[in-house]
């Protein structure tokens, strides 16, 4: 049986850390596959105009498409060109709610994220995304730093 | 048309000037009566009673409707509430759908059209001249007409437009037309061409002259009289970037701060209720003795009738189709959850944030009452207050007797709520106008245009017949939006036995969180 490990990207550096890591990982198990995943923070519970929610399904079209052409099709394409397993998924939602979701429905073997950036009064207030994760998951979850 | 609003703009720019302000206010005098006498024999048919009564069949014809499908739909409203609510929490959501129009935000766009001046200055002048007993034909009207909201919205979604480059357009003008095409009855087309043509006056008018009219009244009502083109220009120059330039951020930032806005309200009211809590029993005394006997108001309980359902009619707008086109935009695959989810917006806007002020109104003490008889003192009709205050003003009245800032966050909610419906009701406005020229543009941009001018003329003039007309459009579109559900009930009946069953028998099931 192949192992499985979930990554949390944000298109920035904390994401491609995550992912060195993970191509570490999967190097030293062998067979392993890794499932990049972007998170596109979205509340089904925001206030919108009436255009905005016509316009809506294009948006998130455009969003998606976006997402995989910059972020995930590269990432996951030069995992793939190493030789190492990989897809890429694009989804809307709660990041930490959702690692967790797609980890639990790919059973994969654990998590793999990078500490956030965001910093101050936000994250005193919302708390991080990776603090979420790390006490809300049913995997176990790496935080590289 | 076309002259009048072209006399309608040059009075405006007279008025800019006070060398000529005097004169413009003839010119405006003389545009009333103009626009009064051509709309007037269309504003009396809309508002006319019925033979050998006081009782506008309007108001009959829109509270029948809600009973009648009440009745048909067994009181869909109080046996899905439950489920409703469960709808918009998204428990029957599916997770793939994700980034979609959710049912939360569906509801969310159609209630900031709908709760505004309705829910403060209506409620007002339901309680000013039918006395507290208003309110219960409000709260009556209110729950009755959750059924009506459900049929329409319900319609909206499944015959709704998806175009090929993934937006929607929804709303009475496509479900006539392709509701009475299926079920092969006559006139689809025409209705729904005659409905558009209604739908674009109710949004110039009751959608935007008349937000704009009061959101100036309010605005001067506190910080002192100045010209109303001033306000215009300000509200025609916001809504421009928002609707012509694209600028989403005014747009969100409206849209987020008036459930806000809705809330404070709504807390400030709980706040005056909970200090006055002793009085609470003694003011739903006088909701239900009022609403019987009328204690004295005009026309007594007919009288307290009538101001009850006419006011929760054009707060909720139930029946009158504009909900059905802010609520196609959803993201589902059964169009039945949006008429669930629709019904809940009556019970907020009328049984809940209409009451409140009702409630808080009755409770201030702002109603004087004669205390040898117990019934309230009439003056030419109105109950007379303390300071004759009535619409805006005697809500802020009664929430300033027990907080004095009050009158003026109660400024911001108006101005916040005006100019949301005024957003909400330029996209009803353009479905209608794209759905009879079609879409493009240089049409759209037309509309819009209209619209911002529109916006200036409504807070500049203080036309009565035009305000009047523009009631009376979005009743006029009730008329026809209702003939039509009345025809294409079947079609709802038949999608709701369908989902509740397969809701029976488990194969929809709530969705793992």
């Amino acid at each position: 049986m192949s192992a499985k490990i979930v990554i949390g990207l944000d298109g920035g550096g904390s994401g491609n850390r995550a992912v060195s890591h993970a191509r570490k990982l999967a190097t030293l198990i062998g067979d392993c596959e890794l499932i990049l995943v972007y998170v596109i923070e979205w509340s089904p519970y925001s206030f919108q105009t009436p255009e905005e929610n016509a316009e809506r399904h294009n948006r998130r079209e455009d969003e998606i498409g976006a997402a995989l052409a910059r972020v995930v099709t590269p990432a996951v394409e030069a995992l793939q060109k190493d030789g190492i397993a990989a897809r890429g998924l694009v989804k809307h939602g709660h990041v930490a709610k959702l690692l967790n979701r797609i980890a639990a429905e790919e059973a994969a073997d654990q998590i793999v994220i990078a500490r956030s950036s965001e910093d101050g009064i936000a994250e005193r207030v919302f708390g991080s995304s990776t603090a979420n994760l790390v006490m809300n998951a049913s995997v176990p979850v790496t935080v590289v730093g | 048309m076309k002259l009048t609003i072209a006399t309608l703009l040059a009075a405006l720019f007279l008025g800019a000037n006070p060398a000529v302000a005097q004169e413009a206010g003839s010119i405006d005098q003389a545009v009333n009566e103009v626009f009064a006498t051509a709309t007037g024999p269309f504003v009396s048919l809309i508002f006319a009673p019925i033979p050998g009564t006081s009782f506008p069949w309007i108001v009959t014809w829109l509270v029948i409707a809600a009973s009648l499908f009440t009745l048909y739909f067994g009181f869909i409203q109080i046996r899905a509430f439950r489920h409703s609510i469960e709808l918009v929490r998204g428990a029957y959501s599916d997770p793939n759908d994700a980034g979609e129009v959710s049912h939360f935000q569906a509801l969310a766009t159609a209630l900031s059209g709908t709760v505004g001046l309705g829910n403060i200055a209506g409620v007002a002048v339901a309680v000013g001249i039918g006395g507290p007993g208003a309110t219960f034909w409000m709260i009556l009207a209110g729950l009755l007409g959750m059924a009506t909201k459900f049929t329409e919205c319900t319609l909206g979604v499944k015959y709704r437009n998806e175009y090929a480059d993934g937006t929607v357009s929804g709303g009475p003008m496509y479900y006539i037309s392709k509701g009475f095409a299926e079920r092969r009855v006559p006139g689809g087309k025409f209705l729904a061409v005659l409905f558009s043509l209604l739908c674009i006056l109710g949004a110039l008018g009751g959608g935007n002259m008349f937000q704009a009219n009061q959101a100036h009244a309010q605005i001067s009502g506190v910080f002192g009289a100045y010209p109303g083109w001033v306000t215009g220009l300000v509200f025609a120059a916001i809504l421009y970037a928002v609707i012509v330039g694209g600028i989403k951020s005014i747009a969100r930032v409206t849209e987020k701060v008036v459930p806000f806005m809705g809330v404070v309200y709504v807390i400030a009211a709980l706040v005056i209720l909970a200090v006055n809590f002793d009085q609470i029993g003694w003011a739903f005394g006088q909701i239900f003795a009022g609403a019987f006997t009328g204690l004295g108001v005009a026309g007594g309980m007919v009288g307290a009738l009538i101001q009850g359902f006419k006011r929760a009619a054009f707060s909720n707008e139930a029946g009158v189709g504009s909900a059905a086109i802010a609520h196609a935009a959803v993201r589902t695959k059964e169009p039945i959850t949006e008429g669930l989810v629709s019904l809940l917006e009556p019970f907020i806007d009328t049984v809940v944030i209409c009451t409140m002020t009702a409630l808080v109104i009755t409770i201030s003490g702002q109603l004087l009452i004669d205390p040898e008889t117990g019934k309230y003192l009439i003056d030419g009709g109105t109950i007379q207050t303390i300071g004759n205050t009535s619409g805006v003003g005697l809500t802020s009245a009664a929430f300033a007797s027990a907080f004095s800032w009050f009158p003026y966050i109660l400024a911001i909610a108006v101005v916040l709520f005006a100019f949301s419906t005024m957003i909400s009701w330029s996209y009803y406005g353009l479905k209608a106008w794209t759905y009879l020229f079609g879409e493009g543009q240089t049409k759209e941009l037309t509309f819009k245009l209209l619209f911002c001018v529109f916006a200036v003329v409504g807070a500049a003039a203080s036309l009565g017949p035009v305000i009047d007309f523009s009631d009376a459009a979005i009743f006029a579109m009730a008329v026809v939006n209702i003939s039509a559900l009345y025809v294409l009930m079947p079609i709802v009946k038949r999608e709701l036995k369908s989902y509740l069953s397969r809701l029976k028998s488990g194969e929809i099931k709530k969705v793992a969180r």
